[in-house]
């Protein structure tokens, strides 16, 4: 069964890839999203069979060797757990409502067999990673997903800027990956072994190890848990590594949808908690875990505020909440960030194929600008934009755990950063809970300026340099609707609202349902032993004690964002302009997120086409070229042009250069040559 | 001893001018007539040495054959020796300088020679034999295989200077051997009655 | 004075030295440059003679002979080559003769 979870949608990839064009468009679209209907259901069927099941060990099912050198051996196997389950559940899930909803989302593009293979071979490198029992085959899930999303994000290849955006986010994973493949490299050299059993079983006994490396001197599992971090900040695009998440909107929304929500991008969240019997024996690595997540939480919501682009404020909301995730692992409660990681794939995927669905009824703007009065026309898609926005922002009963999914799951990351005694910790409840009043703030602003008000409200906005250009709008250049926005808006197929629905019933359910088992008193019989609790970790317990006004203070802070966004885009129109030019640097600096992407312009890119250029030119060019073929090709011209005068065609010339010659050799033998 | 080395420095002296003579003569037959002299006392001095056969075959055929045939090619095309005389003075300098090198290369081994100061007199007949019987008796037994090859050369030359230079001028007769001898008494003879007193 | 060896290669020598003087002012010459290759060769041949006298040994004359014999075929063809040259070209200035420059 396992099995077939994981290669059903690699044949997907390999029926719709390799005879697509034989087989048309619409059998791709069934066959892959069929497979992966089976996919799915077998997933929820492990899931139940593990979690019911009482396995205290991880099922290890082999596929094949892979390879075997000296020491090191690496197997092709899928190690099945309960964490796995989690993972299978939220993939196969996910991958099967996006599969359903592209059918209605992509109807007339002429690229479907391509998008469909791409997006089951997404899913199957996902599933791979999720089932890896040994570092180096996670590592090839976790390029084969880096692969996929560069694919998919530059899948209107005719745009130059989709180009520039696979191509950016596959530079920057890169060098989060680098630093991964630094940390398995490390940990091989301290346990002998890839694979996970075996690291798991040395990491006690590496625990306090100084190695001297590069110079310097650290502890061990700190070195190397921060290098596996670094990959993680790459691939969940944490503070730092961050600058390609926002400019992956190119593609198109159900590969937003799925991969930059709810399973990619969660990749990150995964290998720590994965890898939790290494990270709760590194103190100092937690730390900078909660850190980094905590900082990416805020300034991520930051970005938000002001974004115009309603993709770009949904991918914004989704770089801050990867790094509320962190900060659940990086205080010791692993399945709080998967927990959370659980249900934000539900409604912000929900949240993303909504805004597909609001962009496809707008003929593919994406300006919010332009949008405003869709509730009347759009009135399931607005409910379920709804429900999903209370899920986000955390909506429910205060000091219960009754509430939509992300009332419950948020909620005890903030309680469990206040609880907690780590390094960090109260830095990153600071940062967590201003991060929920923006996200609070932002969320409803985009409902508010969507669905509510008059179309063409906000056209008068403040006109700035900002990056959302309405690029959906370039692939449907047959279209000849001149000024768009000012048809009748009509709702989308069926067949997109569907996984819409299910992903509401997620979205709201999920969070009151599961958390008994992933965070509540069940954690034991559930999880097992997948998620490694030291003997010093006991978030779980403490954040069930914190005060109370700890406990409101998210819902609190849920209210005023809440509270500020009616004001601001529902009472006074005119507010966020005032507001803008009130303070006109602020703004910029906001909306040019940081003017990150222009520092790193500066300090990396524009270096690195310095050096590359002069590698080209001047390495390559004047030196390899210059001294291998084109050097020797230059030099034989040049001999060939002096020696050819020498053939002047006058026979006394050659008499003379045998005269010469003559006097030469006789010279030679006189005082040298032969004696 | 002392006539043969008056006699010695004569031909000599002769032989050294009349070579400076074919290289500077502004005519070109006195350039070869020069080269006559140049090789009559050449001749001179291979007798004196005692290399008689070789002395006359040096008259014989450098004089009688090859001279003259230069003195043929000279007479036979009309050439503007004039003209060819230019660069002579252009490259008066490095002609010296490579003549000055070469000469002083050849004295300093001729000169540097370990050799005993036996005179090259005329050698007596060796063994009572003359230059020439004692040069056949060498050249057609020890030598022969260059003997053969140095007619080899000579037939080659022969053939290559024929063809370079044959030329067929129309209406020149010549004979078709073959056709001559495949001739048959019915294509050539033709018998007649001619009655006595009648003529043809 | 006793006529020694050294005095024939001394004679040689400067035949030699006039051959290839020869060769090099009278380069648009041809038929000069021939009589000068008759010199050089004209000197070799003393020179092979002398050593042949002064060893006792006949090889030098046999060289000498056969020597003859090749410079009289060189001598014939190349001036069977000026003379075909000539019927093409009508002169003999070697100014002329670089068609084959490369």
């Amino acid at each position: 069964m396992y099995d077939l979870i994981v290669f059903l949608p690699l044949i997907g990839f390999l029926i719709a890839g390799l005879f697509g064009r034989q087989i048309g468009a619409r059998a791709c679209e069934l066959v892959t999203t069929g497979l992966l209907g089976v996919s799915a259901l077998l997933s929820w069927v492990a899931f139940f069979s593990v979690a019911l099941g009482h396995d205290e060990q991880a099922l290890i099912v082999p596929v094949a060797n892979w390879l075997t050198s000296g020491k090191l051996v690496v197997t092709w196997a899928l190690r099945i757990d309960m964490l796995t389950a989690v993972m299978l559940v939220v993939v196969g899930t996910v991958s099967f409502v996006v599969h359903l909803y592209s059918i209605g989302y992509m109807a007339e593009d002429p690229g479907r067999p391509r998008f469909f293979a791409f997006l089951s071979l997404f899913t199957f490198a996902m599933l791979m990673l999720v089932t890896a029992d040994n570092l180096v085959q996670m590592f090839f899930g976790w390029e084969g997903v880096g692969l996929a999303s560069y694919l998919l994000i530059g899948f209107w290849y005719e745009r130059p800027s989709a180009n520039a955006a696979a191509i950016k986010a596959f530079v920057v994973n890169r060098v989060g990956d680098f630093g991964f493949a630094l940390g398995i490299f490390l940990v091989y050299a301290l346990t002998g072994s890839v694979g996970l059993e075996q690291i798991f079983a040395a990491a006690p006994g590496i625990a306090g190890k100084t190695i001297h490396l590069w110079g310097f001197d650290g502890d061990a599992l700190t070195i190397v848990c921060l290098l596996l971090f670094m990959g993680a900040m790459g691939k969940s695009a944490q503070f730092l590594l961050h600058t390609w998440l926002p400019d992956a909107m190119e593609g198109p929304t159900p590969v937003s949808a799925l991969i930059h929500a709810a399973t990619m991008v969660t990749a990150g969240v995964f290998m720590v908690a994965r890898l939790s019997p290494l990270f709760d024996l590194a103190p100092v690595a937690l730390a900078v875990v909660t850190i980094v997540g905590a900082t990416t939480a805020f300034f991520a919501a930051t970005v938000g505020l002001v974004q115009n682009d309603i993709k770009r404020v949904i991918a914004y909301s989704t770089c801050s909440q990867l790094g509320y995730m962190f900060v659940g692992l990086g205080v010791g409660g692993y399945s709080l960030g998967i927990f959370h990681l659980f249900t934000h794939a539900f409604f912000k995927a929900l949240l993303f194929l909504g805004a597909g669905s609001v962009i496809t009824a707008m003929h593919h703007e994406q300006d919010m600008r332009a949008m405003g009065g869709l509730r009347a026309e759009l009135p399931f898609t607005f409910w379920m934009m709804v429900i999903g926005t209370l899920a986000l922002t955390g909506v429910g009963i205060p000091f219960t755990s009754i509430g939509f999914a992300g009332y419950v799951s948020k909620d005890a990351i903030i309680e469990a950063s206040y609880a907690s005694q780590g390094f960090g910790a109260t830095y990153a409840f600071v940062c967590v809970t201003l991060a929920a009043g923006l996200t609070s703030f932002y969320s409803w602003r985009l409902v508010f300026m969507t669905f509510f008000g008059k179309r063409g409200d906000w056209a008068a906005s403040p006109p700035t340099h900002d990056d959302g250009h309405g690029r959906d709008a370039d692939a449907h250049a047959a279209d000849s609707h001149g000024d768009h926005g000012h048809h009748a808006a009509h709702e989308s197929p069926p067949v997109m609202l569907v996984p819409l629905a299910v992903l509401a019933l997620g979205a709201t359910i999920a969070g009151v349902a599961f958390r008994y088992w992933f965070i509540g008193g069940g954690f034991e019989g559930f999880w097992k032993h997948a998620l490694f609790v030291g003997a010093d970790n006991k978030i779980l317990e403490e954040m069930e004690h914190v005060p109370a006004l700890v406990s409101f203070l998210p819902t609190l802070m849920m209210l005023i964002g809440l509270a500020v966004a009616y004001y601001m885009y529902m009472v006074d129109r005119a507010a966020p302009k005032a507001l803008a030019n009130a303070n006109p640097a602020l703004y910029r600096f906001l909306l040019n997120k940081w003017y990150f992407d222009e520092l790193y312009d500066f300090l990396f890119v524009r270096p690195a086409f310095r050096i590359g250029r002069a590698l080209w030119k001047g390495g390559d060019g004047a030196i390899i070229d210059g001294l291998g073929p084109d050097g020797i090709s230059a030099r034989v011209l040049d001999v060939t042009r002096n020696v050819v005068r020498l053939q002047s065609g006058y026979i006394y010339h050659y008499a003379f250069a045998m005269l010469i010659g003559v006097a030469a050799f006789a010279t030679w033998y006189l005082f040298g040559g032969i004696r | 001893m002392q006539a043969e080395a008056v006699f010695f420095w004569i031909f000599s002296a002769v032989l050294v001018g009349s070579g400076l003579a074919v290289i500077t003569a502004r005519n070109p037959v006195h350039s070869v007539l020069f080269l006559i002299l140049a090789f009559v006392n050449a001749a001179g001095l291979f007798l004196l040495m005692g290399a008689e056969f070789l002395a006359m075959i040096l008259v014989v055929v450098y004089v009688g054959a090859v001279a003259v045939l230069f003195l043929f090619v000279v007479m036979l095309l009309d050439v503007d020796f004039a003209e060819l005389k230019q660069g002579f003075v252009r490259y008066l300098p490095i002609g010296a300088v490579i003549a000055v090198f070469v000469a002083g290369e050849l004295g300093y081994v001729a000169l540097g020679w370990n050799s005993s100061p036996e005179p090259a007199a005329a050698a007596a007949p060796v063994g009572g034999l003359t230059n020439t019987v004692a040069l056949g008796r060498v050249l057609y037994t020890h030598y022969f295989y260059f003997f053969q090859a140095a007619g080899m050369i000579l037939l080659t030359a022969m053939v290559g200077a024929i063809v370079l230079t044959l030329r067929h001028k129309p209406g020149v007769k010549r004979q078709n051997v073959a056709a001559q001898v495949a001739r048959t008494p019915a294509t050539t003879v033709e018998l007649r009655k001619v009655p006595s007193r009648a003529g043809l | 004075m006793v006529i020694g060896l050294a005095h024939y290669l001394t004679l040689a020598a400067i035949l030699f030295t006039i051959g290839v003087a020869g060769i090099i002012l009278n380069h648009k010459n041809i038929i000069v440059i021939l009589m000068s290759v008759e010199l050089i060769l004209l000197a070799v041949n003393i020179n092979l003679v002398a050593f042949s006298t002064h060893a006792g040994d006949l090889t030098g004359q046999v060289f000498a002979l056969l020597i003859l014999t090749v410079a009289a075929a060189e001598a014939a063809i190349g001036l069977a080559v000026l003379v075909a040259y000539y019927r093409n070209r009508g002169s003999i200035a070697v100014d002329d003769i670089n068609a084959l420059k490369g």
